[in-house]
C-alpha cells in the first residue's frame, strides 16, 4: 500500500478543500495518521472506500482520545478510526478526527452509514467520551446505564466517593479514604491520645 | 442431648438411630442445596468445573442448579458484578424462596477485585445482600467452591428450630426482600445498604475533625 504521505496527496486531490494533516505517533506504534477536519472526514473515507485504490472495506477500530489541555494549547477529543481493506489484504489507513472537549461542542459525523460495524463501538465512544456522532442511527449509551450522565474515560472525570474501605489504607488510598468518608488508619487513635497526652 | 452419647453408639451398631428432630431436618435440607443456575463472569466456568464430574458437586447434594429463582436455594454469584448488573443480582436474590443463602464467589464477588477502582464495579456484593460464606481467590478453584458448599452446610446444621433461636427467615412475616439500588446519575442509588453492610467502625472511631484538632 502506498505511504501516507502519498494516500494524503490522493485524498487531497479528490477532496478538494479538505485540511488534511499527517500526525506521527510514538514510534512504539509505526502507524502514521491521517488527521482530517470535522467537515470533510465523511467524504475522505467515503472516498477511501469506494475508491479502487483502497477500497477500505472494513473498520475495525472506532475509540476516542481525551487530550487535556495545555498551558497554550486547548484541549480536544480525538476520534480514531481504523480502516483495512480485505479485498486488497491492505492496511491500516488510520483516520484522526478532532472536536472540542466542551461536552456541547463535542461532535463528529458518524462514519456507521458507510461501515455498519462502526455503529457500537461509536456509541462506546459516546458513552465513555461524550463524542456525539452526527448521523448515527441510535446513539445510545452502550456500556453504562442510560441514566448515567457522566462519560468515566475522560480524564477529568471524578469517580463516585464509594471508596472501598483498606484494611491498611495507605499514600493516595488513605488521603482519599480521610477525606470523602472520614475513614482514619488503624494507627490514629494510638497517634490522637499521644497527642492530647502532650 | 437427651440420649447417653454411649447407647446412642450402640443403638447405631443394631441399625438404630436415635437423634434430635432438628438435626434430622437440617440434614435434609443441607444435603439437597439447589443453587441457581447463573454466573456473571469467569468465576462461573469454575463454578460449571464443580458440577462437573472431575469434581462432582453431587457428593455434597447440590448438583441441581436450577435456571429459575423460584425453586433455588443457593445464590452463588460467580464473578464480577457490575454496576449495571447489580440491581438484577439483588432481584434474583429477592425472588428466591426463603430459606435462602448466598455465595459470594471470587474476588471480584467479595470486594470489587482486580476492578475495585473502576467506576463500573460493585465492590462487592455483600453491599446489598447478605453473603453467608465469601471465597476468595480469582478464581478460586472448584475445591475452594465445595469448601465453601461444605462451609454452608455446616452452617445450616447449627441452625436450630427451638422459639428465640430460630433463623430470621423461620418467621413467616419476616421480610425477605432486600432494596434494589436504582440507577442513578453518578452512581447507584443508594451505593450500598446500610442495613447488610457496614464499613468496619474501629476504622471510624476517630474522625478526620478530631485529628485535625488535635
Amino acid at each position: 500500500m502506498e505511504a501516507i504521505e502519498k494516500i494524503k496527496e490522493i485524498a487531497a486531490q479528490a477532496v478538494p478543500g479538505a485540511k488534511l494533516e499527517i500526525i506521527n505517533s510514538t514510534p512504539a506504534a509505526q502507524q502514521p495518521a491521517l488527521l482530517v477536519d470535522r467537515e470533510h472526514i465523511h467524504v475522505v473515507a467515503k472516498f477511501l472506500k469506494e475508491d479502487p485504490r483502497f477500497q477500505m472495506d472494513f473498520c475495525s477500530c472506532v475509540t476516542a482520545v481525551d487530550y487535556l489541555p495545555k498551558a497554550d494549547k486547548p484541549g480536544f477529543i480525538e476520534v480514531v478510526y481504523h480502516l483495512y481493506s480485505v479485498a486488497q489484504k491492505q492496511g491500516p489507513i488510520v483516520l484522526k478526527v478532532r472536536a472540542p472537549r466542551d461536552l456541547d461542542q463535542c461532535r463528529v459525523p458518524s462514519l456507521t452509514p458507510l461501515w455498519r460495524g462502526c455503529e457500537f463501538q461509536e456509541r462506546e465512544a459516546y458513552d465513555l467520551y461524550g463524542v456525539k456522532f452526527d448521523g448515527h442511527p441510535d446513539l445510545r449509551r452502550i456500556l453504562m446505564w442510560d441514566e448515567f450522565t457522566d462519560h468515566p474515560m475522560r480524564k477529568d472525570y471524578v469517580p463516585p466517593a464509594d471508596y472501598e474501605w483498606e484494611p491498611t489504607p495507605h499514600d493516595d488510598t488513605l488521603q482519599r479514604a480521610a477525606q470523602e468518608q472520614g475513614i482514619m488508619p488503624p494507627t490514629a487513635r494510638e497517634e490522637l491520645e499521644k497527642a492530647k497526652k502532650k | 442431648m437427651a440420649v447417653d452419647e454411649g447407647l446412642k453408639s450402640e443403638l447405631q451398631k443394631q441399625g438404630i438411630f436415635v437423634l434430635p428432630f432438628e438435626q434430622l431436618y437440617n440434614w435434609g435440607r443441607k444435603s439437597s442445596i439447589w443453587p441457581l443456575q447463573f454466573g456473571l463472569a469467569c468465576c462461573a466456568i469454575e463454578m460449571i468445573a464443580s458440577a462437573a464430574s472431575r469434581y462432582d458437586l453431587a457428593r455434597f447434594g447440590a448438583e441441581v442448579f436450577r435456571a429459575t429463582p423460584r425453586q433455588a436455594d443457593l445464590m452463588i454469584v460467580a464473578g464480577t458484578v457490575t454496576k449495571k448488573m447489580a440491581p438484577q443480582v439483588v432481584r434474583l436474590y429477592n425472588q428466591m424462596p426463603e430459606p435462602k443463602y448466598c455465595i459470594a464467589m471470587g474476588a471480584c464477588a467479595i470486594s470489587g477485585g482486580p476492578f475495585k477502582d473502576g467506576y463500573n464495579v460493585l465492590k462487592g456484593i455483600d453491599r446489598y445482600i447478605p453473603v453467608d460464606v465469601h471465597i476468595p481467590g480469582c478464581p478460586p478453584r472448584p475445591e475452594a467452591l465445595i469448601h465453601a458448599i461444605m462451609t454452608l452446610q455446616r452452617k445450616i446444621a447449627n441452625q436450630h428450630l427451638e422459639k428465640g433461636q430460630r433463623p430470621r427467615w423461620y418467621d413467616k412475616d419476616a421480610d425477605s426482600e432486600y432494596p434494589i439500588p436504582t440507577y442513578g446519575e453518578h452512581d447507584l442509588q443508594p451505593p450500598a445498604n446500610r442495613e447488610v453492610w457496614q464499613p468496619p467502625r474501629d476504622y471510624r472511631d476517630v474522625t478526620l475533625e478530631e485529628v485535625k484538632k488535635a
